[in-house]
């Protein structure tokens, strides 16, 4: 099985390529639009900001190479906010594949820490790409802005209010938190990305 | 629910885990790569590895290490000691790091802290400060708890917090290798003060002491290293301790 991991400014990828490893496959790390539309499977990862990222995926014309991929593509944290309609992080259009807003996270309380940073449950499971999870198995998250709940969203978490862990449309799939970095539970969520 | 995480720490020197008592004396406690897998395994929500080689040599010695863990760890980890520079974040990142946590540097050179977190953002920027309270204030010290500054705890770290760290890592001197407890009064402030998470370091001697830390001192996290590296608290024992005591952990 052929998988391509989106080529762009947003960071490590390197714990990625290590989590695919651990599954017996060597991603391809690409943005050239006729490799990745032919991969069986793309990951659209990334850390950074969302402005920037924007920026630099139109200047590469990723952005509509992104849009049209027919394959099952997962949006990995800053990737997944991508994917939405508008990131009030730099008040930029994104790719609008969700039909969702990313909004920052407005602390109420001194112990609201922002970022979310750290372990937290998520539940509501509706996908595949969750079989063999438990409501409220643990998962890692290190982010600032969120997607509210919406007709997208396949998991849920809360952290000063109740927002998508997840989101899928159509071959569109996408976690705010880090598979790749969440222990077994992560490394079962990316064995059924594969199988999708 | 967010979960409190357990952090063991483990301090590197010649490819061997070591750990310090008050700074001073060093026992070696293993293989870095080992212990960590065996930590992802056994419930760890994160490592940190700390370089405390001072050449350059040992220096290549730690980013081979670094890329050796993103291989076989996969829960985040942190990677600090004697880190100056952007390039050497970008290398150990590179290397497959989390995140970073810088110390002297950052007190030696504040605007490191803005540049990193400009960089590559400020989820990847851990500033580690030792302090040791003296009368009624908190001295940050340099190089290991070998140098003292003019900068105090809670000015520095909320300075820190406005340059756009991501997390604070504060170890007391005074309880670090004691066992008798974390800071907890400092902890408390700090974390009341300050926007970003905050890792209680320094005096685990307990499970008592990991929940007092979060209790008491209102800490995010709380790291430690001897007790884990020796065997005295095992993780799932300490995890399951929590739990009863009505703290948010991963199990």
């Amino acid at each position: 099985m052929q998988v391509a991991i989106v080529k762009y400014n947003a960071g490590n990828i390197r714990s990625v390529i290590n989590a695919f490893s651990r599954l017996g496959i060597t991603p391809l790390y690409t943005d050239d639009p006729e490799q990745l539309a032919s991969a069986d499977k793309i990951i659209f990862p990334g850390q950074g900001e969302a402005s920037n990222a924007m920026r630099y995926l139109r200047e590469h014309r990723l952005d509509e190479v992104i849009r049209n991929l027919q394959q099952p593509i997962l949006g990995i944290c800053i990737g997944q906010q991508l994917m939405c309609s508008h990131s009030e992080e730099g008040d930029v259009d994104c790719l609008g594949i969700f039909d969702a807003p990313v909004l920052r996270f407005q602390p109420e309380q001194q112990a609201q820490k922002v970022p979310h940073m750290g372990w937290n449950t998520i539940g509501n499971l509706q996908s595949p790409l969750f079989k063999g999870l438990k409501t409220d198995d643990f998962v890692y998250f290190v982010h600032s802005f969120y997607v509210p709940i919406c007709e997208h969203t396949i998991a849920t978490t809360d952290y000063i209010l109740p927002y998508s862990a997840a989101l899928q449309r159509d071959n569109f799939y996408a976690t705010q938190f880090h598979p790749e970095k969440s222990g077994t539970v992560g490394e079962t969520i990316l064995r059924n990305f594969l199988e999708l | 629910m967010l979960a409190k995480r357990i952090i063991p720490c483990l301090d590197v020197k010649d490819g061997q885990t070591v750990k310090g008592t008050n700074f001073v004396h060093l026992r070696s406690a293993g293989d870095p790569v080992e212990l960590g897998k065996m930590y992802s395994e056994t419930g760890a929500d994160e490592l940190v590895f700390l370089d405390i080689t001072a050449s350059h040599e040992g220096r290549k010695t730690f980013t081979k290490l670094v890329e050796r863990l993103s291989e076989e760890i996969y829960i985040p980890f942190t990677v600090g000691g004697g880190i100056g520079s952007i390039d050497d974040v970008d290398r150990l990142l590179s290397a497959g790091a989390d995140k970073v946590s810088i110390n002297s540097a950052a007190l030696r050179h504040p605007e490191l802290i803005d540049e990193i977190t400009r960089h590559f953002g400020s989820q990847v920027c851990v500033v580690a400060i030792d302090a040791r309270q003296e009368g009624d204030t908190w001295t940050c010290y340099l190089n290991g708890g070998r140098i003292p500054t003019e900068r105090t705890l809670f000015d520095w770290a909320k300075e820190c917090a406005d340059r756009g760290a991501g997390e604070i890592l504060f170890t007391s001197m005074d309880h670090d290798g004691v066992k008798q407890g974390f800071a907890n009064d400092a902890l408390r402030q700090l974390s009341e003060t300050l926007p970003i998470p905050i890792i209680a370091s320094g005096g685990a001697g307990a499970k008592e002491h990991f929940r007092d830390a979060f209790t008491l001192g209102h800490a995010d996290a709380a790291l430690a290293a001897s007790v884990f590296h020796f065997g005295e608290i095992p993780i799932p024992e300490l995890k399951q301790y929590l739990l009863n005591e009505k703290i948010p952990v991963r199990i």
